[in-house]
């Protein structure tokens, strides 16, 4: 049905003409609008902000960041904060927070795929890589604005709390600090999409961040494995954070850690978008 | 317009749809039938998108699903209706379906009240019961008010209420001029709603035609003739009368007489000849559901067996007489709901013209028996549809 002819009475047919003669096909009076990625990030903005995991995951997270970060500050004196910035007590709550992150970045993606939505969801929108993008950009503004609120809460809690006359500035570790978590859970909503599934893609993520910290201990036991073993002791979430919160300034402030998540975070996604484009639903 | 064109798809070395071709048509309701796992949820997912098909293609107005433009707006579906997130509630499911597409908000709540959920609006879809969720499935796809509307088993659970209001839906749909395809497995429920028929068996096509035209390739329309029950002499000289005039006779059960190939008047006329009193003639014509049954037979791939309970039965004491066991219609009897064909050795549907009777799945059903199924074993033509050979005429049909 290419051009739309008038009917005519040469199309008197033996057999019915389903071909539907113009006039009979039916045209919405909505005004069909051209779809672009903003459509999709209000979706996105909507799904995430109407599911109780969204609220849970990261109301533990602030709970963890700043009530730990707030206990630390009340039993820390001004002395401990010459050499370091005053954001360093959400480095403990964030050591464990991460998880949360890591949990609700997978949770985004998977949930989908566990509750069979992801297939109205691509009915409704068969352009599959915007989707993904959405909730990428999505989960990423929402992750980071959370973190670097409750690290700055934290900072300037204790901060305050301290006289405020700490040799260090705090503003990169706050960003820094949002930065490195938001993009973990990035890499957890890349791993998600991939793996299809959320436990499997939690585990997975759990294993990313927890074995390289783990690992070392026994790696170190034998010379060959020495090498790796002090590359992933280097290199590991926990380590990282305490890079960028300068707990250990004589070895960089997490900038090359940083630079390796947001490498292997690429490259997930870039997996993440291939199999999305290639396999069934 | 929905057209398919040598649609196959394979999962690993199972094929699930082959080398299936139709189109569907816009200003009817076009029903999908086909027997569990033939293949039917498999060809709704390919033509949106959801699955690439291994061979072959599906396109939508001229188009692949996945290359139109606002395809929400175009194409609705309802697939499955548990395929939303149980803790969203029902508004915001509809919103972010609708934001997807460029919907405006207040669309959501127009479908909520079309499908009459506005009072569980803002209640998480997890509570939903089984005929609600389908309310909300329907509620999505109407939302783009699509000129084509898919619906996979869309009654599913619904209470006659609900029941009778898709029917009327799915007919004014299609009465605006859209292209409605919907597969159901209610068999009086598509007879009521559909104008046409896409039929499939173990992922191919079986038949491709109008209602009325597949009840009448695929079952007969008889009379039912029933003479006194004291006059036994009386039907046999009836039974001589209407064979002489080319009609075909066979008895029933309960001593009725069923009658193919004469028109009711003229049975009555050659009663009146034979002098033959007459208690009962009575029209019959055959239901989709006997149509249906009689064309996919062949096609089924999970069919009950007696339930044997072998091993579990305890030891009669001597002299007990065992209960009498009912048979169940259908259960382990391939051949329980077939009808005659419309004449012997004819077509029983009349899908491509001009094939040989003798098909690969034609053979006549035996009751109960442990036979291979033919329909099984590869066949080298394997697109040809089943042109089945003459049924067992004696058995009782009415017996269920």
């Amino acid at each position: 049905m290419s051009t739309p002819q008038p009917p005519t009475h040469q199309q008197a047919a033996p057999a019915p003409n389903w071909q539907a003669a113009p006039g009979t096909s039916y045209v919405s009076p909505i005004p069909i609008t051209r779809t672009h990625l903003g459509h999709a990030l209000a979706s996105e903005w909507t799904k995430i902000k109407s599911v109780r995991s969204t609220m849970w995951t990261l109301g533990v997270f602030l709970l963890l960041v700043v009530g730990v970060g707030l206990l630390v500050a009340v039993n820390t004196t001004t002395e401990d904060y010459t050499e370091v910035p005053y954001t360093i007590p959400a480095f403990f709550g964030l050591i464990l927070g991460q998880i949360c992150l890591i949990t609700l970045g997978v949770l985004v993606v998977s949930s989908e795929y566990g509750t069979g939505m992801i297939r109205t969801t691509f009915t409704a929108s068969p352009q599959r890589y915007r989707v993904l993008t959405a909730k990428l950009i999505i989960f990423f503004v929402v992750a980071f604005a959370v973190s670097a609120f409750a690290i700055g809460l934290v900072g300037l809690f204790t901060s305050s709390l301290h006289d405020g006359e700490s040799g260090t500035p705090w503003g990169r570790s706050v960003l820094m600090g949002a930065l490195y978590v938001s993009l973990l859970g990035v890499l957890a909503l890349a791993v998600g999409s991939m793996l299809r599934h959320s436990a499997g893609a939690i585990t997975t993520m759990l294993g990313v961040v927890l074995v390289p910290a783990i690992l070392p201990a026994f790696l170190m036991l034998s010379d060959s494995m020495r090498t790796i073993g002090e590359k992933m002791m280097e290199y590991n979430a926990p380590n990282a954070l305490a890079r960028i919160f300068e707990l250990d300034t004589d070895s960089g402030t997490g900038g090359s850690q940083l630079a390796l998540l947001a490498g292997v975070t690429a490259a997930a996604i870039a997996g993440a978008y291939a199999l999305l484009e290639k396999r069934d639903v | 317009m929905i057209e398919a064109v040598g649609l196959t798809k394979r999962y690993g070395d199972k094929t699930a749809v082959y080398n299936l071709s139709f189109q569907v048509r816009p200003g009817a309701v076009t029903g999908f039938l086909g027997p569990n796992g033939s293949g039917k949820s498999t060809t709704m997912r390919m033509i949106l998108g959801l699955d690439d098909p291994t061979a072959g293609q599906v396109t939508i107005g001229g188009h692949p699903y996945r290359k139109l433009p606002n395809a929400p707006r175009q194409v609705g579906a309802l697939l499955d209706a548990k395929a939303v997130h149980g803790g969203r509630h029902a508004r915001n499911h509809l919103l972010c379906l609708a934001q997807l597409s460029g919907i405006p908000a207040r669309r959501v709540d127009e479908v909520l009240g079309v499908v009459g959920l506005q009072d569980v609006a803002k209640r998480r879809s997890k509570g939903f019961s089984l005929g609600m969720g389908q309310r909300l499935g329907i509620a999505a796809a109407l939302l783009g008010d699509p000129q084509v509307l898919l619906f996979d088993e869309p009654v599913n659970g619904l209470d006659p209420e609900g029941i009778l209001w898709v029917r009327n839906l799915m007919k004014s749909l299609a009465a605006e001029g859209r292209t409605v395809f919907v597969s159901s497995h209610l068999m009086s429920e598509m007879a009521l709603t559909a104008d046409h028929l896409i039929v499939i068996g173990r992922g191919q096509l079986l038949a491709d035609m109008s209602v009325r035209d597949f009840i009448s390739h695929n079952s007969a329309d008889f009379a039912r003739v029933r003479t006194p029950d004291t006059e036994p002499q009386q039907r046999e000289k009836l039974t001589a009368s209407l064979t002489e005039a080319g009609g075909q006779v066979l008895p029933e059960q309960d001593g009725a007489l069923r009658v193919m190939g004469l028109p009711l008047p003229r049975i009555s006329d050659l009663a009146h000849d034979a002098d033959v009193r007459l208690w009962e003639l009575s029209p019959h014509q055959a239901s989709l559901e006997e149509a249906y049954m009689r064309m996919t037979q062949g096609a089924v791939d999970y069919r009950s067996t007696v339930d044997q309970r072998a091993g579990f039965l305890q030891e009669l004491p001597p002299g007990a007489v065992p209960p009498p066991q009912m048979p169940v219609p259908g259960q382990g009897q391939p051949g329980w709901y077939a009808p005659p064909p419309p004449q012997q050795g004819g077509h029983p549907f009349a899908m491509p013209q001009g094939q040989p009777p003798a098909g690969p799945y034609g053979a006549p059903a035996v009751p109960g028996a442990g036979e291979p199924n033919p329909y099984a074993q590869p066949s080298p033509a394997p697109a040809q549809p089943a042109p089945a050979a003459a049924p067992d005429l004696t058995k009782p049909e009415d017996a269920r």
